[in-house]
């Protein structure tokens, strides 16, 4: 569905991705993971078009997207979340999530329709459809659910979720990653999920890729990556537990 | 309370010149028609204004609109229905070439307000500098025709003055509204506050700044056509440049961006303060009103930064709310 292959993207002299390749098979849960710092974020935006790669290709269901504008790879069907919470302040919970609806989708369908799908979306992920909530009264874990929300809400095929779950106490975690699993059944979205806390991201996701130092260093399984020495070193030895 | 002031207000504003007021009608309707025709200015700035793109160069859009329906007419004797359509369309050109770089490159903010200030100045000194058309620094008199004439745009009547002047105004509140209540509302709210947010829902940023702009331009210039066509008389200072720029920012911070009514409350104040200001002064103190006028503007911006109907809207909804902004039908709990 997306294969990105020898991406790389330098900011002066530094290298933030060298030659990534990787792959999201239809349908799946794709786990992308690295330490702090590893490109994870980096990767994320050049495929969301908020960067340009400085080498690579990236295409979507066969289509080349690299250097797209966000809002075009939008409208291609890929939507993103942001790591820390962006939600639009001066607007409702609905507006954040309606607008999204109205100007995401690829196709234009109306106000009234754009409204009714940003209700049925805060549904889902379990906020209430109060028209004059505002953002501002949400926690840690409101937020994330709203920046899903509002991902969603423009129809995406593929999800990227920059997850990071942490400042979430167990329960939300556990909550947070239960939500992915809905959404990709309820809305047959393929999800790309990144997070550097791995214990709960490990139990969710099909496949995983491991990214550290802008280049990547394993591809497959939990359990074999979760022993993959190079992933054990990356961590700086830190063992990884899979319940 | 508010239901039952709109038909009294409106009957107020519809009646004003019927009403007998001695000698001092014809002062009175000029005052008014000067507020009117600043309210819808400082109106179509706020339409950018309150989404973040402050501009301090509203004065070239004015400029340029007045100067070209002045000059089409003096010169080939275009009508200025005719002229002001045209300097309408090169007022939206002149938009979309400064918008279109600045909202490309992610010139925002203070940076974006000096952008609009050079603006401003530029179409200043152009005006000053080609004084063969444009009478330079002495400005240009629109050629009358001497009696009443609708394809002129002239009358003797202020009369016809008011009720045109009333009639734009209220056209500029319904293109206020629609905007408000549209979706492209929101859209320009998430812009303002995050471009790349917004972005990735896919919002298209550039084409939405363009698209306000153009709009707000565009309707400064119409007010420009009226104040021309009013006053009869173009001049640099009072139509380009810095100083009615900020004269439209202050009156619209003055009564608040973020309110329908807030640029006509500011636009009336500013206007009334000046007025009241030159006449107590006269020629006594030199610059005393200019000082005054000044240091009450200071301290309402500084004390009331939601301006005044903000502000005020504020207060009835229990607390006052300093900074921006609640957008007017939207009741937010505070944080």
């Amino acid at each position: 569905m997306l294969t990105v292959t020898n991406l790389t993207k330098r900011f002066g002299g530094f290298t933030a991705l060298n030659e990534v390749s990787f792959e999201v098979n239809e349908g799946e849960i794709l786990g992308l993971i690295g330490p702090n710092g590893s490109g994870k974020t980096t990767a994320f935006n050049c495929i969301s078009g908020a960067l340009r790669p400085s080498s690579g290709s990236i295409t979507f269901q066969g289509r080349e997207i690299a250097g797209l504008t966000p809002d075009a790879v939008c409208h291609l069907g890929i939507a993103r979340t942001f790591q820390i919470p962006r939600p639009f302040r001066k607007l409702s919970i609905v507006e954040n999530v309606a607008v999204a609806a109205h100007y995401g989708a690829a196709e234009r369908t109306g106000e009234a329709e754009a409204r009714r799908r940003a209700a049925k979306i805060l549904d889902l992920v379990g906020l209430p459809a109060d028209p004059e909530a505002s953002p501002m009264l949400l926690g840690a874990g409101g937020l994330k659910k709203l920046e899903l929300a509002r991902a969603l809400a423009t129809g995406p095929r593929l999800l990227l979720a920059d997850e990071s779950l942490g400042g979430l106490d167990p329960a939300e975690m556990a909550g947070a990653a239960e939500m992915l699993k809905r959404v990709r059944r309820e809305l047959e979205v393929t999800i790309v999920w990144v997070e550097h806390i791995m214990a709960t991201l490990m139990r969710i996701v099909d496949r995983v890729v491991v990214l550290d130092h802008g280049e990547k260093i394993a591809e497959g399984a939990p359990r074999e990556v979760a022993e993959d020495p190079r992933v054990v070193e990356a961590y700086l030895g830190e063992k990884i537990v899979l319940a | 309370m508010r239901r039952a002031l709109v038909p009294v207000l409106a009957a107020l504003l519809a009646l004003a010149p019927l009403v007998p007021m001695a000698g001092m009608k014809q002062y009175v309707l000029h005052v008014m028609i000067q507020i009117l025709i600043w309210s819808f200015i400082g109106g179509a700035w706020s339409l950018m204004g309150r989404f973040g793109l402050v501009s301090l160069g509203h004065g070239a859009f004015l400029g340029l609109g007045a100067y070209a329906t002045v000059l089409l007419w003096n010169f080939w004797a275009w009508s200025p229905w005719l002229g002001g359509a045209v300097a309408v369309v090169l007022t939206a050109i002149l938009a979309a070439v400064v918008a279109y770089p600045c909202s490309r490159f992610q010139v925002v903010g203070h940076y974006f307000g000096l952008v609009t200030l050079a603006v401003g100045e530029v179409i200043r000194l152009l005006i000053i500098a080609e004084r063969d058309w444009t009478g330079g620094s002495l400005g240009v008199s629109l050629k009358p025709v001497g009696s009443d004439s609708l394809w002129a745009l002239q009358f003797a009547d202020k009369r016809v003055f008011y009720y045109g002047a009333l009639a734009l105004w209220l056209a500029g509140l319904w293109v206020w509204h629609r905007v408000d209540r549209s979706m492209a509302r929101s859209a320009m709210e998430a812009i303002g506050e995050d471009e790349t947010a917004a972005a990735s829902v896919g919002i298209h940023v550039t084409r939405f700044k363009i698209a306000i702009t153009v709009l707000s331009a565009a309707l400064t210039a119409v007010g420009g056509v009226a104040y021309a066509q009013y006053i009869a008389y173009v001049n640099p200072d009072t139509l380009a440049g810095i100083g009615v720029s900020l004269r439209i920012v202050f009156a619209v911070v003055l009564g608040g961006m973020y309110s329908l009514l807030g640029p006509a409350v500011g636009a009336a104040l500013t206007i009334a303060l000046s007025e009241w200001l030159r006449i107590a002064f006269g020629l006594k103190l030199i610059g005393m009103a200019e000082t005054i006028y000044g240091f009450l503007l200071v301290v309402f911006i500084i004390f009331l930064p939601a301006g005044i109907v903000g502000s005020a809207g504020g207060l009835l909804r229990g607390g006052a709310r300093y900074g921006p902004p609640h957008p007017p039908d939207a009741r937010r709990a505070p944080a």
